[in-house]
């Protein structure tokens, strides 16, 4: 009994290491992604897949059309993903990098309602899916 | 019978113990409102601010700000439909106006009002006006970014606790 809960114990941290390495997308998170993937591509036939980079200077950038207290994703998550970020109302986020948070980008109902609003706050607009994908291709690939 | 007359000085101490815990509520200057019960409403309701138990508003005032997420003091802050109206039923159902224990914190409100802060509670706002409690000084030494956030100083807010002013 005791060799057996040491055995799932290792199982357990060797799953655990494998979400957080660039490849290791849980089945989950892969599920969200090709949803994202194919609305973009019904968007847009010529739609050839999501990019990280992309992702990384969407993150990063200075929108206009949204709210003035919150131009960026930055304004909240921090410029370092990896790091914990912190509500306007002064409540601490949890790292936006998987590989911190790895119980992140699971749960679509969840996604979906936080790029709803933080897209509306930050862009004043919805975002397509192709931003979507490309965001979450570079906070999975931390 | 004999089985109920046995069961008597339960009832009995029962009944002295929920009237002791009534007195020292009344004696007491302090407010004790229930904590968030529902997983759901905890987990939505504190995702970007301190969980605010239901008892510390009138049903009308949850049903504006659940009619009112596109523009949550000035956030989005949205829900999808299902998770919105669950999380209405339990605010309205566990609202000030629905507890005893939360007459005290609607004295002087006129009914036509729909307060959308805590803080514009005339018995908050009452409570507070004293000795600069909320003035921007005792905010930044407590580490509260604004007065929404009770648990700066009331350190059992979230529980609903706020005896200890």
């Amino acid at each position: 009994m005791k060799h057996l809960r040491r055995t799932l114990a290792t199982l357990l941290v060797l799953a655990a290491g494998s979400t957080a390495t660039l490849a290791g997308k849980s089945a989950a998170q892969q599920a969200i992604q090709d949803g994202y993937a194919a609305a973009a591509r019904a968007a847009d036939p010529a739609f050839k897949g999501f990019s990280a980079e992309r992702g990384k200077a969407f993150f990063h950038a200075k929108h206009g059309g949204g709210k003035p207290e919150t131009p960026s994703c930055t304004t909240c998550h921090t410029s370092d993903p990896t790091a914990a970020g912190k509500s306007r109302a002064g409540k601490t986020i949890a790292p936006m990098a998987a590989s911190r948070s790895p119980e992140r980008f699971s749960d679509q109902k969840q996604v979906e309602k936080w790029f709803r609003r933080n897209c509306s706050d930050v862009l004043g607009r919805a975002c397509t899916a192709s931003e979507k994908g490309d965001v979450l291709a570079y906070l999975l690939s931390l | 019978m004999q089985r109920i007359i046995r069961q008597f000085p339960r009832i009995g101490a029962a009944a002295v113990l929920s009237f002791a815990v009534v007195a020292t509520g009344a004696r007491a200057d302090g407010l004790s409102v229930g904590p968030v019960k529902d997983p759901t409403v905890a987990k939505e309701c504190s995702a970007c601010h301190m969980l605010y138990p239901a008892g510390l508003l009138p049903a009308r005032s949850w049903s504006r700000l659940m009619n009112d997420l596109g523009d949550h003091f000035g956030d989005n802050a949205e829900l999808d439909p299902e998770t919105a109206e669950q999380i209405r039923a339990y605010l309205t159902a566990n609202a000030a106006d629905t507890q005893r224990r939360g007459t005290k914190l609607l004295r002087n409100l006129p009914s036509g009002t729909v307060p959308l802060r805590i803080t514009e509670l005339p018995y908050i706002a009452a409570k507070h006006a004293k000795r600069g409690r909320v003035a921007p000084a005792t905010l930044k030494r407590r580490g509260a970014k604004s007065p929404a956030d009770c648990k700066a100083c009331h350190r059992g807010a979230e529980q609903g606790q706020f005896d200890d002013d």
